[in-house]
């Protein structure tokens, strides 16, 4: 059994989110939710990313990853053809979510976060729990995964910052409301931005509710030997990519663990513009082409 | 130490090879008087700015001449010396007598990999420690230069061509998995696969090598010749899967119970970084020796217009050790534009473990040694970049058990250094992962495979070698463990037949 890495579907969800499935028979058997792979699309050059198996298929062999385009990386791999493989893929990694029959488990997603958390709360369900799922964005465009966590949850809620679907809400509001009523969550998972997942967090600090948060730190190598991943959790030095990427969001550093996340900022905005204007080019190129036709 | 252009010290060289190959046969004190070969090195300022290689290796005249420095003792002191005993007066005398392929040739009955082990083992608390002439002229820096007769044979054998494949036997049918792919896995897999056993090769990087390839920088090993011996192991038909973790991939006993593997070779290393515990240590711009030097080597962030992993742009930067992994760091950051590099270490340049030269090719590229000083706490700015460094001095108190002098704190000694970069290189433990899921392999208190001298495990079937046997070693140590286990899987699989 080899992973081919070929790419056999991909489908842009929103604007610069994209669905792809990936052939890698090896993962696909013994990925469990909550775990990474690690993509690079240029085995000389390429930067290795971290990127969370939002679903999997071992019948067929396959892994899903959605994945946003931020940067040279993520536009290289949501540009890659059908049929066509990625260089390097490693994985399963880090080190699976604890799935128990709590009770009561409120999913929130934030953003692209919905797609990490989908095989999360699909195991929450099929453990027995209670689950109400509450998913935000900025605007209906940005809305992904609607439909499957319908399927999975006994309750969505949705927010958009601009009301343009659902509440008006920043998905802190229903939370703290589904803390406030009886009978509280026995546990909260909370995936998406940084940002979200600290105020997720601060929310469900003051109910006592156990809160479970998806880091997505820098990484280089994902299996422990770089420590560029570290964040520092309780007082405590942990490494995402084996002793995460999931934690207790209530002990979690996020201010530091943010300040990490932006220690590269200013390659990453020159990588990015360069990879832009790389591909306004070869689109201008293309152009010229057909019109030479 | 000034610097001697290479052509002078080339010229001087077949100057002297003429003179004393004209005398006729040489006494011990003639060759006591052969001035010893000084290694030709790229110039020091110049090398500051690249990644090429610093030392560019001796010439032949110069190689002849130095191996004619060898009094051919009886009793043999410097094999007793090197881990793995080759035969160092007869390689030698091949050397002097001008034949370096029958040189290489001795060599590799021993060693696999001399054009690695020649630039990069600890020599001079190796083979030339005990070395007779080092010890007649009271200097280890005056001992035959070994290593670097060695590394020419090396050279000399890979300029002549691709060299022949190793004969492979014929198929046995049986299959060995080795995990890992640096030098004691390297070694495994050729010796294996020489019997005709298939080997497959599983690598959690992208690129095989180990810390060949993503810690030791091209400018003291070039990946070249890593590559070479990888390209030898193809030819030899080891199949080799990369993007593979074992432990996550695949668990090991997988490997044996599904996938029917008859032996397994697990060859991790010591990758894992330490770090001290104090305060601010997760500021951004304090890194582990292994992040900084992966990003420069395995992810080529050296090369910035090339590579899309970034590297930190460091100023002032200061790096925490005295090993070879911190002269890495410090030189890595000099050639990434550093203005200042800084190496702190606790006790004194006596007993750092890096190798000599290392030590003074760092000092001539102007890394500033800050030797009985260490660091208390990290102190960052309201974005939470490291700005300081608060350090403590030391002093050299009483022996230790192992004869060591123990630094102790002097109370009261704080002081503060300015800077925008730490890289701590104080040390690397075993990784967890494979004992985290493979129940029932013994492993030490420090979380090293417990294995005995032929590799053997707790479990059956199961061997292991090199650093995560060994904990953080050298390439000569985990290559000559990887010769052993190599040798008993070879046995244990001929003794069993195939059923
Ligand atoms: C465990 C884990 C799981 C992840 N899962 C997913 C996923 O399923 N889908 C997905 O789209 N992304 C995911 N990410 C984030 C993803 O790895 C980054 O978006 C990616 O590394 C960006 O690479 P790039 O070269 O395209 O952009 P870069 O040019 O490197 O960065 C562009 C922008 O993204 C930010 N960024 C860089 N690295 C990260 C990071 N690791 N996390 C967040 N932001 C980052 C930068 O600050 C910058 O603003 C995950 C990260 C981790 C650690
Ligand atoms: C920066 C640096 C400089 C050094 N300088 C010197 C020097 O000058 N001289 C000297 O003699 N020694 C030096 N050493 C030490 C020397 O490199 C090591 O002792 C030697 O490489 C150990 O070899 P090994 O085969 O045990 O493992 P390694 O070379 O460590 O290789 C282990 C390999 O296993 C892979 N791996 C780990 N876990 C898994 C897994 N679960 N599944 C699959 N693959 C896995 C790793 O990715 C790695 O490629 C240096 C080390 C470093 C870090
Ligand atoms: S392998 Fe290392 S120790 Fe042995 S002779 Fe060569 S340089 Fe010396
Ligand atoms: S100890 Fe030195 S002089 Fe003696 S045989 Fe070895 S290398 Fe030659
Ligand atoms: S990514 Fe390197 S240790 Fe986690």
């Amino acid at each position: 059994m080899e992973n081919s890495n070929t790419v056999l579907f991909r489908k842009e969800l929103a604007p610069d989110v994209y669905q792809i499935r990936v052939h890698a028979p090896l993962i696909a058997s013994e990925r469990r939710p909550g775990q990474f792979v690690i993509v690079q699309v240029d085995s000389d050059f390429g930067e290795r990313v971290p990127l969370t198996i939002a679903d999997a298929d071992p019948a067929e062999g396959s892994i899903t990853l959605v994945v946003q385009a931020v940067g040279k990386t993520t536009h290289r791999l949501a540009d890659i053809p059908v049929g066509e493989g990625i260089a390097n893929l490693l994985g399963p990694l880090g080190t699976p979510t604890h799935i128990e029959r709590f009770g009561r488990v409120v999913c929130v997603g934030g953003g692209i976060g919905v797609a990490p958390l989908h095989p999360i709360a699909k195991a929450m369900k099929e453990a027995g729990n209670h689950v109400t799922t509450i998913i935000g964005a900025r605007n209906q465009s940005l809305l992904i995964f609607v439909e499957e966590m319908s399927r999975i949850s006994d309750e969505v809620i949705i927010c958009t910052d601009d009301g343009s679907a659902g509440r008006k809400a920043l998905v802190t509001h229903p939370l703290k409301e589904l803390c406030e009523t009886a009978p509280k969550p026995d546990c909260v998972v909370a995936i998406g931005p940084p940002v979200m997942m600290k105020f997720c967090a601060e929310t469900t600090r003051p109910y006592g509710v156990h809160t479970i948060v998806s880091l997505n730190t820098i990484m280089v190598d994902g299996t422990g030997m770089c420590g560029g991943c570290r964040v520092t959790v309780g007082n405590e030095t942990k490494f995402v990519c084996v002793d995460g990427p999931e934690f207790d969001g209530h002990k979690v550093d996020f201010d530091n663990m943010m300040q990490r996340l932006g220690a590269y900022r200013k390659h990453e905005a020159s990588a990015h513009e360069q990879c832009h204007l790389d591909m306004e080019a070869s689109r201008l190129e293309e152009r010229r082409r057909a019109d030479g036709k | 130490m000034s610097h001697r252009e290479p052509s002078e010290l080339a010229r001087e060289a077949g100057a002297k090879l003429r003179e004393v190959l004209a005398a006729g046969p040489l006494n011990p004190k003639d060759r006591m008087a052969i001035p010893a070969q000084e290694m030709p090195v790229q110039d020091h300022v110049d090398r500051r700015g690249n990644m090429n290689e610093v030392a560019l290796g001796y010439t032949p005249e110069q190689a002849r001449l130095e191996a004619m420095r060898c009094l051919q003792c009886r009793n043999k002191p410097c094999v007793a010396g090197c881990p793995v005993a080759i035969d160092i007066p007869a390689f030698l005398k091949a050397v002097a007598d001008g034949d370096p392929r029958a040189a290489i040739d001795i060599i590799r009955r021993n060693s696999l990999l001399p054009a690695v082990c020649g630039r990069v083992c600890p020599q001079e608390s190796q083979c030339q420690e005990p070395c007779t002439v080092g010890k007649a002229l009271k200097n280890v820096d005056k001992a035959v230069s070994i290593g670097r007769i060695e590394r020419f044979a090396a050279d000399m054998e890979a300029a002549a061509g691709t060299p022949d494949v190793p004969e492979v036997k014929p198929e046995t049918g049986r299959r060995v998995a080795v995990i890992g792919s640096g030098p004691a896995s390297i070694t495994v897999a050729a010796d294996v696969r020489r019997e005709g056993h298939a080997v497959t090769v599983f690598e959690a990087f992208h690129k095989p090598g180990g810390v060949l390839l993503y810690g030791i920088p091209e400018f003291r090993l070039p990946k070249s010749i890593v590559e070479r011996e990888i390209a030898a192991l193809k030819a030899m038909g080891v199949v080799i899967r990369t993007n593979f973790v074992v432990g996550r991939t695949r668990k090991l006993s997988d490997l044996v119970s599904k996938d029917g593997f008859d032996a397994v070779f697990v060859g991790t290393g010591a990758g894992l970084p330490k770090f001290m515990g104090i305060p601010g240590e997760n500021l951004v711009g304090v890194f582990s020796a292994n992040e900084f030097l992966t990003r420069s080597n395995l992810m080529r962030a050296f090369d910035r217009a090339r590579a899309d992993t970034p590297i930190c742009n460091c100023r002032k930067v200061a790096v925490l050790g005295g090993g070879n992994v911190a002269m890495d760091a410090a030189r890595t950051a000099v050639r990434l534009g550093a203005d200042e590099v800084h190496l702190v270490y606790r006790r004194t340049e006596a007993e750092m473990p890096a190798r000599i030269e290392e030590v003074g090719h760092a000092k001539e590229e102007g890394v500033v040694f800050h030797t009985l000083v260490n660091a208390k706490r990290f102190l960052g700015d309201s974005y939470g970049c490291v700005r300081h460094m608060e350090c403590l001095r030391y002093e050299l108190g009483e022996p230790d058990n192992s004869g060591r002098r123990r630094p102790v704190e002097i109370p009261g000694s704080e002081f503060m250094m300015d800077l925008d970069t730490v890289i701590v290189a104080i040390g690397n433990e075993s990784n967890p992962l494979i004992r985290q899921t493979t129940p029932g392999l013994g492993f030490n208190k420090w979380g090293n495979i417990v294995a005995d001298d032929d590799g053997r495990t707790s479990l059956p079937n199961v061997f292991a070698g090199g650093d995560i046997v060994l904990g953080a070693a050298t390439v000569i140590l985990a290559m000559g463990q990887g010769r052993k286990a190599a040798q008993a899987i070879n046995s244990m699989l001929a003794a069993a037949p195939k059923t």
